[in-house]
């Protein structure tokens, strides 16, 4: 702890339990006298709001596991028994999925505000790369948990997420295996996710003592992003941070409760009421909104790279993600921690927390589709009515030569005067080439706003002309097309970009603000002037 | 700078909203459900009939595999009975339904109307002395009768479908009990082979026939009009109840909550400006 | 809570920061103690539980001078066709030292208050010790049950008449639905 400790134990008991056990003065020294910066905001209370969502997810985890039973055939019923008939079981059942939500939700805004005001760096690295384990662990624990339900998206995001690790060179499928206890999810899956699912949350906790302790250690950034010089600087923890994390904390539970009593399936997916069903897929599996960016990135990687395949580069892609922030700390090389002196940064850091946002969003989205389009696609339709028909086989000399034999024949047959000629090839060598002389020549020009519009559009042309015409030529055009995939290749390049090329970058060249000496400095003058 | 990541935050729950409307059929009917505000509770008169009309159609071939006739009469169910003291003669009456005040619930074990409804389902069981299986008139703690033994033989009675259980359908389709009732009025009455045009039936043709007919239940209630509106209105009410059968405590709960919260954040709000008056921060 | 670190703020704001500490503290303290409750109350048992079944028995299967032990909301209960002497035995008991008297008349009444038939008794089958299930044993003191964990010692009517047991085993809640059927619950 920084200072020295000012706890003084008033009565016999507390002096005699001091001398043994000195966790009245640890308690006194880290959350009575504990000095904070005098400056912090409200994005500063979401460390008490997670560690309530801590509590709550363990105390409604533990009381949901006496009734729930792990087993195939049992899961979604006892759910089911814990919804209806548990006394208050469909109020702790719905805290729980509804404050696995609200935890992520107050992660994201504590991440956002430590990258804004630059508390990865240094003393904080420590602190910050715990943060990101238990991060890490929440988004295991949350995927594990989603699991037991055992509705149709709990079976299929198990499937999809642990095939996923079938994407790993070499030992992928044996990994895969491993995970599931079979070649599918399964019994042994269920028993072992519940069993992880109880133990992680505790692994959290643990990591989270250590955060606190780091954070200790190192003392609280601020808005300011100065370091704290004076006594003049900070105030005591109780009851200047208490206080107001308590009134920040009620509002979050208003939120909380919001959504526990009035929309408790708002955040979660229709399809996980449906049993799960190995023989069917349901239409779109998509995971809980809050790895929703994960999955927009893992889906981005439509192509490969080099030697590295498609499936593989999302994967990459997406753990690339996530490992970006554990080095966050060393590629940052601006020496101003705190954004509101940083003009540019601060610019790119709202398209990035902008970007982070479109991921989320195409994350849930079809990725086919089509966000914007230059033109429609469009087809030529070519044929001949009337005229005389004629065909005759050919057979190519072998099949290297095929190509340049055919388009010999189509030469030929438009020397002799055919309008139009098709060839239909029947094996390696053989093909029937039929030609149309004589009749007129016609065309028509079909769009569509989609690809299936466009066909639907030929097949109602050819049933007009009908069989007046012995073949159609048509000749497809699409156009470029913006679609939820290109949105994400965007929005993903920009977040890798931004902490591998900006952050790097902009710390060197950009030239901040100017930044407070002290933490009490700015803040006397604001009382000052008003 | 705050505010901006405060907008995004709200986004970001937006956004989930969004992600999940996907639909290919034609969107739901939207009816105004009793149950539809926050505040809004069963009309249990319709839950009443929409249990008839499950009872007396979709039972046939749709099971409901989580309900209890129990659960008919249970606080919050559509058959709940409540003793109530008369205030003229003082004589206790028993009557089905929360009265507007007063009144005691009565144990559903002691509900002869939910006895009744149950005894009148035959029920598959083990018969404790010969060990093999026979059939007895169901008990409150049975499970609603299931129309087939299993997944199999519902398959083989109904050419390769499946009727799917119902105990929490309205939770389980996009649309909720909106889509239950479009379903169920949606028929054109086109037929291609065994199956039937549905506007409302993603894909546009399902495997069930249209249930429902003028008239194919009876009600009691004169009032009632027996029509396939009213049973698809009427069934969509017990399906949600079904699904969703602690909705009323859980609204009543959380106002109570809410207002409570809301009094809380603001003594604390006093709380913390009282601490921090004299601090400039 | 803490005061607040000393400021010139003195006299009627005293009060007024204390009223505002102290409605903020109880009205969390409520909210808390609200918040447990849903929380102990889960434990109780669920609605399904609550709700079980009767127990239905066929008495033409239990030959005169034994006894059948059915399952009935989780618990073994006896259902004994007793034999002349042993009703003999228990009508004879009813005026010895009981520890906790009562006839066998009364405890074989059914639970819509008719009279039961000597013939039968339904007792739940657990030891009011501490819940062993007694063995009926032919030639015992009192003719009845005996408790193998402690020595409890019932006699034909289910009475306690010796050991640690504090009180009778209690009748287990019955009618007849005909000559040859009981329902349990």
């Amino acid at each position: 702890m920084s200072g020295l400790s000012t706890y003084e134990p008033k009565s016999g008991l507390t002096r005699w339990l001091d001398k043994r056990l000195p966790i009245i003065r640890l308690a006194h020294d880290s959350f009575v006298a504990y000095p904070t910066p005098r400056n912090l905001n409200y994005f500063w209370t979401f460390g008490a709001m997670l560690s309530l969502c801590l509590v709550v997810q363990i105390v409604t985890g533990i009381v949901l596991a006496m009734h729930y039973t792990p087993h195939v055939d049992h899961a979604f019923a006892s759910v089911q028994r814990i919804d209806r008939d548990v006394p208050f079981g469909w109020l702790i059942q719905n805290i729980h999925s509804v404050g696995a939500s609200m935890f992520f939700l107050a992660v994201y805004i504590h991440m956002f505000r430590g990258l804004y005001y630059g508390s990865y760096k240094a003393p904080r690295e420590v602190l910050w790369i715990l943060g990101c384990i238990i991060y890490l662990l929440m988004v295991v624990t949350g995927f594990l948990g989603y699991t037991l339900p055992w509705g149709q998206m709990s079976f299929w995001g198990a499937t999809v997420i642990t095939n996923i690790l079938g994407a790993v060179p070499f030992v992928g499928e044996s990994i895969q295996v491993w995970i599931r206890g079979g070649g599918s999810i399964d019994q042994p899956t269920l028993s072992r996710f519940f069993s992880l699912h109880y133990l992680l949350p505790f692994v959290i906790a643990g990591v989270v003592a250590l955060h606190v302790w780091a954070l200790h250690e190192a003392g609280q950034n601020n808005p300011a992003g100065v370091d704290v010089k004076s006594k003049a600087d900070t105030v005591p923890f109780t009851p200047y941070a208490t206080i107001k994390d308590l009134f920040a904390v009620i509002l979050f539970v208003i939120l909380f409760a919001t959504f526990v009593f009035f929309m408790p399936n708002a955040l979660g997916h229709a399809d996980n009421y449906i049993p799960a069903n190995p023989l069917q897929t349901p239409p779109e599996i998509v995971p809980e909104w809050y790895l929703l960016p994960f999955y927009a990135i893992l889906r981005a990687f439509d192509f490969n790279i080099g030697p590295i395949d498609s499936k593989l580069a999302g994967v990459i892609g997406m753990f690339a993600s996530i490992a970006v922030l554990f080095v966050l700390p060393w590629i940052d090389t601006s020496r101003v921690r705190s954004m509101r002196y940083r003009p540019i940064a601060r610019q790119f850091f709202l398209i990035f927390v902008v970007a982070c946002l479109i991921l989320g969003w195409c994350g849930g989205q079809n990725p086919g589709l089509i966000l914007a389009k230059p033109a429609d696609f469009s087809a030529t339709l070519t044929w001949v009515s009337g005229g005389e028909v004629r065909s005759e086989q050919f057979t190519a000399p072998s099949e290297g030569e095929y190509e340049e034999f055919a388009q010999a024949q189509r030469d030929r047959l438009a020397e002799q005067g055919a309008t139009m000629t098709s060839i239909t090839r029947e094996n390696a060598r053989t093909a029937t080439i039929t030609g149309v002389f004589g009749g007129t020549q016609s065309t028509e020009t079909v769009t569509g706003a989609t690809p299936d519009a466009m066909e639907e559009a030929i097949t109602h042309a050819k049933e007009e002309v009908g069989s007046g015409a012995a073949f159609f030529s048509v000749e497809r055009r699409s156009p470029y097309t913006f679609t939820v995939t290109t949105l994400s290749q965007i929005a993903t390049f920009y977040y890798f970009f931004f902490f591998l090329v900006l952050l790097p970058l902009l710390g060197l060249r950009e030239k901040p603000g100017r930044v407070p000496d002290t933490i009490a400095k700015p803040v006397l003058t604001e009382q000052g002037a008003a | 700078m705050l505010r901006a990541l405060t907008a995004a935050a709200a986004a970001a729950i937006a956004i989930v909203g969004v992600a999940f409307a996907a639909a290919e059929a034609e969107h739901p009917q939207d009816y105004p459900f009793s149950f539809d505000s926050p505040v809004g509770n069963y009309d249990m008169a319709a839950v009443q009939r929409g249990f008839q009309v499950y009872n007396q159609v979709c039972a046939a071939c749709h099971a409901m595999e989580h309900l209890s006739y129990r659960h008919l009469g249970e606080e919050g169910g559509p058959f709940a009975l409540y003793r109530v003291r008369d205030h003229e003669t003082g004589e206790m009456t028993m009557q089905i339904g929360k009265p507007e005040h007063g009144g005691t619930f009565v144990d559903v074990v002691d509900n002869p109307y939910v006895r009744a409804i149950a005894e009148e389902a035959i029920i598959s069981d083990i018969d404790p002395n010969s060990g093999q299986l026979t059939d007895r008139p169901g008990r409150i703690s049975d499970r609603f009768r299931q129309p087939f033994p299993n997944e199999i033989a519902a398959r083989a009675s109904n050419g390769g479908a499946y009727p799917v259980d119902l105990s929490v359908i309205t939770a389980a389709r996009h649309g909720g009990a909106d889509y239950i009732r479009s379903l169920l009025m949606g028929y054109s009455g086109e037929v291609n082979g065994t199956l039937y045009e549905n506007r409302y039936f993603p894909g546009g043709w399902l495997a069930m026939p249209a249930p429902l007919g003028e008239g194919v239940v009876a009600y009691n209630d004169p009032e009632v009009p027996q029509t396939v509106e009213q049973y698809a209105t009427d069934v969509a009410y017990f399906l949600q109840w079904a699904s969703d059968p602690h909705m009323e405590e859980r609204k009543r709960m959380g106002i109570v909550v809410l207002a409570f919260l809301v009094v809380l954040a603001g003594l604390m709000y006093l709380a913390y400006k009282q601490v921090w008056r004299g601090e400039s921060h | 809570m803490a005061e607040p670190a000393a400021n010139a703020h003195q006299g009627d704001d005293t009060t007024r920061r204390d009223f505002i500490f102290i409605a903020a503290g109880a009205a969390s303290a409520v909210g808390v103690a609200a918040t447990v409750w849903p929380f102990i109350d889960q434990m109780n048992p669920a609605a399904d539980t609550r709700a079980l079944s009767t127990t239905e028995v066929d008495l033409s299967a239990v030959v005169l001078g034994q006894q059948i032990k059915v399952m009935w909301q989780g618990k073994p209960v006896f259902v004994r066709h007793r034999t002349a002497d042993e009703i003999g035995r228990a009508q004879r008991d009813d005026f010895a030292t009981l520890k906790d008297p009562q006839s066998d008349a009364e405890r074989l009444v059914q639970e819509d208050g008719a009279a039961g038939r000597p013939e039968w008794i339904v007792l739940q089958a657990s030891c009011t010790h501490l819940g062993c299930v007694p063995t009926f044993v032919e030639g015992s003191s009192f003719g009845g049950w005996f408790c193998p964990c402690h020595g409890s010692d019932y006699d034909t009517s289910g009475r306690i008449r010796r050991g640690p047991a504090p009180a009778n085993l209690p009748p287990a809640p019955y009618v007849y639905l005909n000559e040859t059927s009981i329902r349990i619950g």
